[in-house]
């Protein structure tokens, strides 16, 4: 069995329709909003501020704490269970390494940096827009950053290759897996890459030349929600 | 070769490439990567002669030493108080450092500054890390203030509320008839007998926050002012 066409009609190697808003939350440093397809992601952050308890200060740089939550009413119908889960867990720790490489925590010494994404509504790729969403917010909230966060999931369908997998993909039957990639697309560093399914070299290869593709779109969208906060009249 | 990619004043965001070459040298929040300048906060840029750096529009106060600042006070200590002045670590006021009258090693320090007093300070000194800052009430305009609304602004545009030796600042107490303590923190404290005019200046202080990069500011404030006093 081969998949061939997607589901929603895309073309292998395009994106979900995307939207992008910064400064959503007036309390928080900064905050931002992140869109694509049916994901919505949106991001606070706060900070810095004096980190307790005392003993996890580093006092040669500041920490950055990620929070990911999926809202209960998120999912497809069932209810999503709140509070802290070992998946949310996992991809809050995930999303700190994967935005740490471009923000210059010694600037903010003995200090924390926190970070909130909450999914408001979701349809897979969920830690990649999170990712986006906060590297937004981070920019937002004035923390020094090499470059911005993209993000994007990568899948194999079949012997497919395809951009951005919804859920009704990554539950397809015939062979999947799903990578989801987060780059700093100035340097080409990849800080966030994982794969669930298996993968050939090549494939892997080509997922990830795909996932850069559409990062560099992606890209585009945050720096265009950063400056249209800032434009005049 | 050396070109510069991005005109004086356009706005930018982290990561963003400003110039290329060796001829131009990074200012503040802009880093070199190779032989290119690369902006690391949203702000505008500013180019004077070779030197490239960026004016953040967004984040939170940096406590520099000298900066007049607006802090509450959130204790009390034998020896001084603990200022938040909206930074991660709250500010020291020492005794010495209080007031220019001699204050008792037995006295009462309630009745010099009290729990949630606004006072208006000076940063004298900032430890490399931050964490260790002194403030000082010896100076001019240095001050406890009374009753009032105290609002916050982004810390970059205190300048722009200030203006030119003060401006627009005085433009808004002359329209409004009230007084306001602009902090480089930005915090802005602003009282006056009318409520009306108190909540008028509030106003015209938030909007020179949100328009503060669009040219013709001080006009457009101006005409704001005077708008809304007829």
């Amino acid at each position: 069995m081969n998949y061939k066409e997607r589901y929603d009609g895309r073309k292998v190697d395009e994106l979900r329709p995307i939207e992008a808003k910064v400064g959503v939350i007036p309390r928080a440093t900064g905050s931002a909003l992140f869109k694509i397809g049916k994901t919505h992601a949106l991001a606070a952050v706060y900070g810095p501020r004096e980190l307790y308890p005392q003993f996890l200060q580093d006092p040669q740089k500041g920490i950055l704490r990620c929070n990911y939550n999926m809202l209960a009413f998120s999912g497809a119908g069932e209810r999503v269970r709140p509070g802290p889960s070992r998946r949310s867990r996992e991809i809050s720790f995930v999303m700190e390494k994967a935005l740490l490489p471009v923000i210059d925590m010694e600037a903010f010494p003995s200090t924390v940096i926190d970070v909130f994404v909450e999914l408001v509504q979701t349809d897979a790729g969920t830690r990649c827009a999170g990712i986006t969403a906060a590297a937004m917010a981070l920019a937002d909230a004035g923390i020094p950053m090499k470059d911005l966060i993209s993000a994007v999931a990568v899948g194999r369908m079949g012997g497919n290759i395809v951009l951005d997998v919804t859920k009704e993909e990554e539950d397809y039957e015939g062979g999947m897996a799903d990578i989801p990639v987060a780059m700093s697309t100035r340097t080409g560093e990849v800080t966030l890459l994982q794969d669930d399914g298996d993968l050939t070299k090549e494939e892997l290869m080509k997922a990830l030349h795909l996932a850069k593709k559409g990062c560099e779109q992606i890209k585009k969208v945050q720096i265009q929600a950063l400056k249209n906060r800032y434009k005049g009249e | 070769m050396t070109t510069l990619l991005v005109e004086d004043k356009t706005i930018v965001v982290p990561g963003e490439e400003l110039a290329e070459g060796m001829e131009y040298l990074p200012g503040s929040d802009v880093i070199r990567d190779g032989d290119k300048l690369i902006s690391t906060k949203v702000g505008m840029v500013s180019i004077q002669n070779h030197l490239v750096k960026i004016i953040p529009l967004a984040g939170k106060y940096m406590p520099k030493k000298n900066d007049i600042v607006l802090g509450k006070v959130v204790s009390m200590g034998f020896s001084g108080w603990r200022v938040d002045i909206d930074w991660a670590f709250e500010a020291n006021l020492a005794l010495r450092d209080a007031s220019s009258d001699f204050i008792e090693k037995t006295a009462d320090l309630a009745q010099y500054y009290d729990y949630e007093d606004w006072i208006v300070c000076q940063i004298t000194s900032v430890s490399a890390s931050g964490k260790l800052i002194d403030l000082s009430m010896k100076g001019p305009g240095l001050r406890k203030l009374g009753p009032g609304r105290m609002i916050h602004v982004t810390p970059s545009k205190v300048p722009r509320i200030i203006g030119k030796l003060g401006s627009m600042i005085s433009m808004i107490k002359e329209a409004t008839g009230t007084k306001i303590s602009v902090g480089q923190n930005g915090l802005v404290w602003i009282s006056g007998e009318d409520p009306q005019k108190e909540l008028l200046a509030v106003h015209a202080v938030k909007k020179i926050e949100t328009e503060s990069h669009i040219s013709g500011l001080t006009d457009r404030i101006k005409a704001f002012l005077e708008g809304a006093a007829q």
